[in-house]
């Protein structure tokens, strides 16, 4: 019982007595998981209907989804988009956080809120937006009008990270370089690169969640053949609560707690 | 402003706190006397802001007493301990005004906004800072902060004053100004303080007495003038001041020895056969070729190894034997004597036996 | 030059954004005939319709960053208070949910809050009431939604905020003589303030413009602004009413963050290069 005599804080307040803020944060953190979580023993429920706890365990959702060529196609659209949203977000994102924190243009604050933008735009607009542009340039449902929607969202996120890393690192370190002979180009990869390598891995980890995850815009510029996993699966939620997309549901929120701790590991290495 | 009477006298038996296996204070005793300027000196991690965290009540040490006066206090939270303190980075309350920060410990025990508002301007007058009570802390400058601090931590009349390294980020000729204003503060006010401290030059300037205090555990308590001219130890004597260390060796007779040099007599109830002599550079005195060693003074031969002339003064470094260097400093006149000293040429330095410093060597 | 090399980010943006938008613009000042007419944002002042839309709209927005101040200040608090490696893990649980899709979430809320969901069934056991209550198609269902899906963006920079305060600022206000608590209303939650204010700005912007959460679990009787101009495109194609809409939605949005902007100083927390 000595943990709740010990102080908890500079106020030398005990543990003890804060305990009803510990109960409150538990309860906050369970509600919050909780919801994410429980798609998992859902998904195992042999119920054609939405129950919990289930009353028989089965496959038969995840067969379901393995077998359907729809939502294979699907997936697999999702993955590629993905993978190319975050080959495209991620050097660009990085470029421009290099480039807007280095420089000492008057320009480049200006630069760097307007590249913010999409974060600050309400999507819904950006979806409609683009339906109607791409519409008019023929680049509604094909993978490229995807990734380039995706890209315009987690450039920005990118640039955030890379631009907190940079923050935290030297840059004098470039100058060294440079002074020694090496041109800013060699400088960079060189020297910064390899030191901020942890937060542009992250950032390319959720550049990737970010096109994966991203449910709206697919769902106005995607369709039939190149539809997404997650406009799939919100026409599925909004005509029939097909249970199917608990098995989806589980499988999602496994890449993203794999590669939210990858990220969290990078964190924990990046300042080794 | 404070009656001196009404300051209250610190006394601290046994106290001890670890973190892990290490012992940040091992059992420490200490007596501040009412209105004293004790300074706990000693270098980083040697417990000594542990020591000041502890009597403000920070953190809770594993065993031991912190008396104020009559009062135990080692169980009180930090909001009843009634200590002013000054912290490091000033801690001053971005939200609020100069005014508001040094109100803030008036406010909270409820004394009238007349009362107030007269008692913040007293503060602020007796600190030099009387226009700016309106400004916000964003606009002050390091030294005006500093002086907030201060206000803020008398305002209420504690009668203990602490201070955490409270000038340690202000630039060296603002430093030196302020522990001139401390030490006139402190009288003015009368209160007990307590000071902490690194600097070993800022202890001597301002203390009534310094505590040295080193891996948890306190080394000398005494005046500066103890501490300089009799240092307790190697550390003690190492931590304050320049100094030179020699080893000497007894003889059977009480004679000290530094090789075959002899340098004091009469030693002879002094146990252990290892002794050290500490030497001030600024008590040795460059001496004539043909001068001998006499009653009163010992003669060191040397030969100069480094020579640099710094301005107001000059600096020498002597090798005396193939392990030891003796270091003194010439104030630089304008017969330009020293000039014709150069690295290479031999120079006998003096030292007055009543300068001599003598400690036993600890078993290592 | 240097700047060069956030060009490639700036033609993305520019086409991905400003070109769509800027047509969302002048779609909005066409009229049914193809001509320009400012019929569209007349239509929006007289259909009672589409006020509501925006009342609506506002309304969940603003009671869900209500909802998410009250639930997510104690959490960042308690957070905030952890050793850093112990807050890392602990933050799991808000960053989990933020990176898992908000279809997932959505998804799991309609089930929890189903008649025979989870809820019902633990309130029913526990006795908090005694026949299922209807918890989703509706405007609870959305709400609960939309804080859950909404609390991580205001606890992260809220914490953010808070580990950023001065612990000597704590110690010196119980110095002076504060309680624990009165340490916690005078020096640190003003000091919290900016932060708290930044996460509810970004949460309140966000709901403005939300689509899928409304949607699914307001089974159409919560109409947001993004649910009526989805709607308008599926059955009408109107283009003009519901870029209208948008824009209007769209300056809304920029208006808040002018102002908050001014109000902040955000240009500290954005461009600060220390």
């Amino acid at each position: 019982m000595g943990f709740w005599k010990k102080p908890a804080s500079e106020t030398q307040i005990t543990h003890g007595d804060r305990l009803w803020l510990y109960v409150v944060a538990l309860v906050i953190m369970l509600l919050l998981i909780i919801p994410t979580v429980i798609v998992v023993p859902m998904s195992f429920s042999d119920s054609q209907y939405l129950e919990f706890p289930p009353s028989h365990w089965s496959l038969r959702w995840y067969e379901e989804y393995f077998d359907s060529a729809k939502w294979m196609r699907s997936t697999m659209t999702s993955f590629q988009i993905g993978v190319l949203t975050m080959l495209v977000a991620t050097p660009l994102g990085t470029m421009a956080a290099y480039a807007l924190y280095v420089s000492e243009h008057r320009a480049a604050r200006t630069i760097f809120v307007f590249l913010i933008t999409p974060m600050i735009v309400p999507v819904i607009l950006i979806a409609i937006g683009t339906f109607y542009v791409f519409g008019q340039l023929g680049l509604n449902n094909t993978i490229g009008g995807l990734v380039l929607a995706h890209t315009s969202l987690a450039t920005p996120l990118v640039m955030i990270i890379i631009t907190a890393a940079l923050r935290t690192y030297d840059l004098n370190q470039e100058r060294v370089a440079r002074s020694l002979g090496a041109s800013r180009l060699k400088a960079f990869f060189l020297i910064t690169l390899p030191q901020i390598r942890f937060s542009i891995l992250t950032a390319a980890l959720l550049s990737f969640l970010t096109s994966f995850d991203e449910v709206i815009i697919s769902i106005f510029i995607s369709g039939g053949v190149n539809a997404t996993l997650t406009k799939q699966m919100f026409s599925a939620l909004r005509d029939y609560i097909d249970p199917t997309i608990a098995a989806i549901s589980t499988i999602m929120v496994f890449i993203s707690t794999t590669l939210l701790l990858a990220t969290q590991f990078f964190e924990a290495r990046k300042d080794k | 402003m404070i009656d001196s009477s009404k300051a209250l006298p610190i006394v601290i038996r046994g106290l001890t706190k670890k973190y892990g296996s290490l012992y940040a204070l091992d059992s420490v005793d200490l007596d501040v006397s009412s209105g004293e300027f004790l300074t706990l000196l000693g270098p980083s991690g040697s417990g000594k802001t542990t020591l000041l965290m502890a009597i403000a009540g920070f953190n809770r040490p594993d065993s031991g007493s912190i008396r104020f006066g009559d009062t135990e206090m080692i169980l009180a939270p930090p909001h009843r301990r009634e200590v002013g303190m000054v912290f490091q980075n000033y801690a001053l309350f971005p939200h609020m005004t100069v005014a508001e920060n040094i109100a803030f410990p008036l406010k909270l025990r409820r004394i009238g906004s007349k009362e107030s508002r007269q008692r913040v301007d007293e503060a602020l007058s007796t600190v030099q800072l009387s226009d700016l009570g309106g400004r916000r802390i964003d606009q002050l400058s390091g030294g005006q902060m500093q002086r907030v601090a201060l206000a803020r931590a008398f305002v209420f009349r504690p009668r203990i004053l602490l201070m955490d390294e409270p000038l340690s980020a202000l630039d060296k000729k603002l430093r030196e100004q302020m522990q001139i204003e401390l030490k006139q503060l402190h009288r003015k006010l009368g209160v007990t303080t307590v000071y902490v401290t690194h600097d070993q030059r800022e202890a001597l300037t301002m203390s009534d007495r310094i505590a040295v205090i080193n891996h948890g555990r306190f080394e000398q308590i005494e005046t500066p003038q103890a501490i300089y001219n009799a240092p307790a130890n190697p550390f003690v004597a190492d931590f304050i001041g320049e100094s030179a260390m020699l080893p000497i060796k007894r003889n059977s007779s009480g004679d000290l020895f530094y090789r075959d040099l002899l340098i004091a007599s009469g030693y002879s109830e002094l146990s252990g056969k290892e002794w050290l002599l500490v030497i001030r550079p600024e008590r040795l005195f460059a001496v004539q070729d043909s001068t001998p060693a006499s009653d009163q003074t010992i003669i060191f031969t040397g030969v100069i190894t480094e020579f640099v002339y710094q301005g107001e003064t000059a600096f020498a470094l002597v090798s005396i034997s193939d392990q030891h260097n003796l270091s003194i400093r010439f104030g630089t006149d304008s017969s330009g004597s020293q000039n014709l000293m150069r690295t290479g040429d031999t120079l006998r330095l003096g030292l007055k036996r009543s300068e001599t410093i003598i400690i036993p060597k600890p078993s290592t | 030059m240097l700047l060069g090399l956030a060009a490639p980010s700036i033609l993305i943006i520019i086409a991905v954004i400003m070109i769509p938008l800027g047509w969302l613009f002048y779609l909005s000042l066409i009229g049914k005939g193809g001509e320009f007419s400012l019929v569209n944002y007349q239509k929006m002042i007289e259909y009672k319709s589409y006020a509501r839309v925006y009342l609506t709209t506002f309304e969940v927005s603003f009671l869900t960053t209500l909802v998410c101040i009250l639930i997510g200040y104690p959490l960042a608090y308690f957070l905030a208070q952890l050793p850093q490696r112990m807050a890392g893990i602990f933050m799991l649980t808000v960053l989990l949910p933020f990176w898992t899709s908000l279809l997932v979430r959505t998804y799991a809320w309609l089930v929890l809050l189903q008649k025979k969901g989870l809820l019902n069934e633990f309130a029913i056991q526990i006795g908090l009431w005694e026949t299922p209550v209807k918890l989703v198609h509706n405007m609870t269902g959305t709400l609960i939604g939309m804080a859950h899906i909404m609390l991580p963006f205001l606890v992260l920079p809220l914490y953010g905020a808070m580990r950023r305060i001065e612990p000597d600022l704590m110690r010196a206000a119980a110095n002076l003589g504060a309680k624990p608590v009165q340490v916690f209303w005078k020096v640190f939650f003003p000091m919290s303030l900016p932060g708290m204010v930044a996460g509810s700005l970004i949460v309140f912007v966000l709901c403005l413009g939300f689509y899928v959460t409304p949607a699914v679990l307001g089974g159409g009787r919560v109409v947001m602004v993004a649910t009526q101009i989805t709607a308008i495109l599926e059955n009408q194609f109107n283009w003009g009413a519901a870029s209208a809409l948008g824009v209007v939605l769209l300056i809304a949005t920029l208006i808040i963050l002018y102002l908050a902007g001014r109000l902040l100083k955000l240009d500290n927390v954005l461009f600060g290069r220390n």
